[in-house]
């Protein structure tokens, strides 16, 4: 190479640098972004995509931007799920729909943002998501500073089960003894397994697959006497199944999997007001307020559902929302138990009881702090 | 027979030979089998056994086809196609369609070869869309593609635009598109609304990913070929750094990196580039630094003579590598950086991980709709096969061009 050229090829790099080091994805705002973060940030606030810290609350910023942006999963049926004209639905995604109505007072102002097992928590923090209701197990781990996530009231519990042949004589895990079971590698359920047996001195053999549909059909075909994986994943299973109804799924839960939403820690006024939408939903149906008999209770003279439904006292400004925030939640989505009867109930292909998923006074979990 | 007695009758002193067997056949059907199957008992035990694993192979796949359901991917063709985009303004990706057929009709006609090919392909497909009923205006969409590349190929064809403006048009395209699918402020017919680009997705989303990887990647890669080359110490490490980092990190983490760390690498003013932005800088930086080694292999095969000779000739350094070295260069490594991009255009299935909906992503969600949870063993296979389908025609058609590409230049009959 004579001297001009490497002069050239100086220059070249020169660009190459300033390219790489700077002005990299130059060549992405200049075409992308521009339109998009403008035009998306138009109706908004004036400050896009700040960190919650600085900008007070995420609660401001949502009103301004007059859009909820919610995390959910898009593969679980009955929990998340994208329809063929690319609407949203589901169990988890009712909630978000709930806190838009809360907060916006349309439960139609959500942009749903899929959130995949590996970058959920990197969105909510990052500020991309407003909040995420996503089959989040709530744990020490994820609720501490090291992942920093503030997490909702549980929305479902869920456990991890065990499918087995009708015809096999199993009634529970104690039968199971000697057993062959299909499980996904790599997973919780898979330390759960062995935890549960070894706990009860029992013996089994795991046989071990990568993804849940190869698992299902190995026990389908049947190479083990028993399935396991969540309790909600087994009843969606059973309807792939041959023949659905040779198989039961047995009593004992075998692990605990508290599903709840999620927000940013270190944004109390949104964590609040995020939670008690949650909490009003489960009030509601503790109270037998639904979205059809709405307009009846609000001239209700029970003084829980006259301040649950801001008739009575200023709970809604307390958290920053408006007096009638859980009107607006329950007259668009209902409460709790429509939630669930519309996404996993009697008249879905899921038809998962209510079990520990029942309100307290019933015999559930479901128990929220009173409103007032 | 007596002694003594004259033979009576006259013998043939040469006797006929004992009658034999007709030879084996070697003309006809039986004839070839016996040539090239038969030939051996070692090659009659090969081809038996062949036989056994094409039936074994056939057979299953005629018996799964036979019982298959595609009903999923029918009913699911809008969000394969674009994922979650707003149904109400799927005008938008359909200007933006229609806009690279007329592109694409017009270079094709104006410069032939290659272009030709491709838009010989592109007509196929959409002659072959416009006849399906997709619904909607996805028909017509099709049809008036054709008819625009069609008539792109005429104007072309008789000189109609020049060169200098079919290049401007493509570069302006892609600023375009992105305003396009992003929502435009039109003077006339007011604004529409802004489409958030976490909505894009679908095989839209998945094209857009290969051709901004594949532009951006290009320039940037022959730069960091030629820095690597170049005898200042800074700008060979530099160049020999950036190269070895980024091939020695799988893209994905490179994708994850982009979405959690690019923000904090941008002054404070840039905002929150969305999540698209991110993995296409990362997609860019990754094909760029295996870029940049397939085109040094083609700078170290060009002969030092024609260095000299550019010398020689007085060309400056720009204009040696201009007009000398790159083409030669260029050419030798077509094949390369084609393969490249067919990686490239699969590797954006890994943008499935980190949130973004296309092809491959879409296909998950897909096969997790409520709606075939009644399906016995699920709906994954149909899926998985329709979008595996897709990839190759993509990559398959890359690949065809590229073949024509290297006819076309001589390259490869030296």
């Amino acid at each position: 190479m004579n001297k001009r050229l490497t002069m050239v090829a100086i220059s070249l790099l020169i660009i190459a640098v300033v390219y790489s080091a700077c002005a990299a994805p130059a060549p992405a705002p200049a075409a992308a972004p521009a339109p998009a973060e403008s035009a998306a940030t138009e109706p908004a606030a004036e400050q896009p995509a700040a960190p919650a810290e600085q900008a007070g609350s995420l609660i401001d910023t949502v009103k301004a931007r007059g859009k909820l942006i919610c995390g959910v999963n898009n593969q679980i049926p009955g929990f998340g799920n994208v329809d063929a004209n690319g609407n949203y639905s589901g169990f988890d995604v009712d909630f978000c729909r709930a806190v838009a109505a809360g907060v916006l007072g349309d439960a139609s102002a959500v942009e749903y943002r899929y959130a995949s097992g590996n970058d959920r928590f990197t969105l909510v923090k990052s500020g991309e998501v407003d909040v995420l209701f996503r089959n989040t197990t709530w744990t020490l781990t994820r609720d501490s500073a090291e992942v920093g996530m503030e997490f909702m009231p549980v929305t479902f519990y869920d456990g991890q089960g065990m499918m087995v042949r009708k015809s096999s004589g199993i009634a529970s895990i104690a039968d199971m003894d000697g057993a062959t079971i299909c499980v996904q590698s790599g997973t919780t359920t898979e330390l759960n397994l062995a935890d549960v047996f070894r706990a009860q001195e029992l013996e089994f053999t795991p046989v071990v697959f990568e993804d849940n549909d190869k698992t299902l059909a190995a026990y389908d075909e049947g190479r083990c006497d028993g399935f396991t994986t969540d309790k909600s994943g087994l009843v969606s299973s059973m309807t792939k199944m041959a023949d659905p109804s040779e198989h039961m799924i047995l009593e004992d839960t075998m692990s605990k999997e508290p599903l709840a939403g999620a927000v940013f820690q270190g944004d109390p006024a949104w964590a609040d007001a995020v939670r008690w939408i949650v909490n009003g939903l489960i009030e509601a149906e503790e109270s037998g307020v639904t979205s059809q008999n709405i307009n009846e209770m609000l001239a209700s003279e029970n003084p829980t559902i006259k301040r649950l439904l801001g008739v009575e006292g200023e709970m809604g400004a307390k958290l920053g929302l408006a007096n009638d925030f859980m009107v607006q939640a329950l007259t668009q989505v209902g409460n709790y138990g429509e939630i669930y009867d519309r996404n996993l109930g009697p008249d879905t292909p899921f038809n998962l009881p209510r079990g520990v998923n029942a309100l307290w006074s019933q015999g559930g979990l479901l128990y929220t702090p009173p409103f007032r | 027979m007596a002694t003594g007695i004259p033979p009576t009758h006259w013998v043939n002193p040469n006797p006929p030979a004992p009658a034999q067997k007709p030879p084996a056949t070697t003309v006809g059907w039986i004839g070839w089998l016996r040539a090239h199957l038969f030939s051996t008992p070692a090659n009659s035990v090969l081809t038996l056994a062949t036989l056994w694993v094409l039936y074994w192979i056939g057979g299953g796949l005629a018996r799964w086809l036979a019982g298959a359901f595609w009903e999923p991917i029918w009913a699911n063709r809008k969000l394969f196609a674009t994922g979650i985009y707003p149904s109400e303004q799927l005008w938008q990706p359909a200007v933006v369609l229609l806009l690279v057929c007329a592109l694409f009709g017009l270079s094709a006609g104006r410069w032939g070869s290659i272009m030709r090919t491709v838009g010989i392909g592109l007509a196929a497909l959409l002659l072959l869309l416009a006849l399906i009923p997709l619904g909607g205006m996805a028909q017509a969409v099709m049809a008036v593609g054709l008819v625009l590349l069609l008539a792109g190929y005429w104007l072309g064809a008789r000189g109609g635009v020049a060169s200098r403006w079919l290049v401007a048009g493509w570069i302006l395209s892609g600023p375009l598109t992105f305003v396009l699918l992003g929502g435009i402020d039109l003077p006339l017919l007011g604004a529409s609304p802004a489409v958030d680009s976490n909505l894009w997705g679908g095989l839209m989303l998945t094209m857009l990913l290969a051709v901004v990887g594949i532009a951006l990647s290009f320039p940037v890669g022959v730069l960091l070929a030629l820095g690597r080359r170049s005898k200042l110490p800074v700008i060979r490490y530099f160049s020999i750094g950036y190269i070895e980092l980024i091939r020695g990190v799988p893209l994905i983490t490179l994708l994850f990196m982009g979405m959690t760390m690019l923000p904090l690498f941008l002054p404070s003013g840039w905002g929150n580039p969305s999540q698209l932005v991110r993995a296409m800088t990362a997609i860019t930086f990754f094909s760029a630094a295996y870029l940049a080694e397939n085109v040094r292999g083609g700078l170290q095969a060009i002969p030092k003579g024609q260095y000299e000779a550019a010398d020689a000739l007085g060309l400056s350094g720009l204009d040696s590598l201009r007009f000398i070295i790159l083409p030669q260069a260029l050419v030798k490594v077509i094949p390369a950086i084609v393969g490249q991009f067919i990686g490239l255009f699969k590797d954006t299935s890994l943008v499935s991980l980190v949130g973004l909906l296309e092809l491959v992503a879409v296909a998950k969600a897909v096969i997790q709709q409520p709606e075939w949870l009644g399906v016995a063993g699920g709906v994954a296979r149909e899926v998985y096969v329709f979008v595996g389908l897709v990839f190759f025609l993509f990559s398959y058609g890359m690949s065809f061009a590229s073949r024509r590409l290297e006819n076309k230049l001589g390259f490869g009959k030296r």
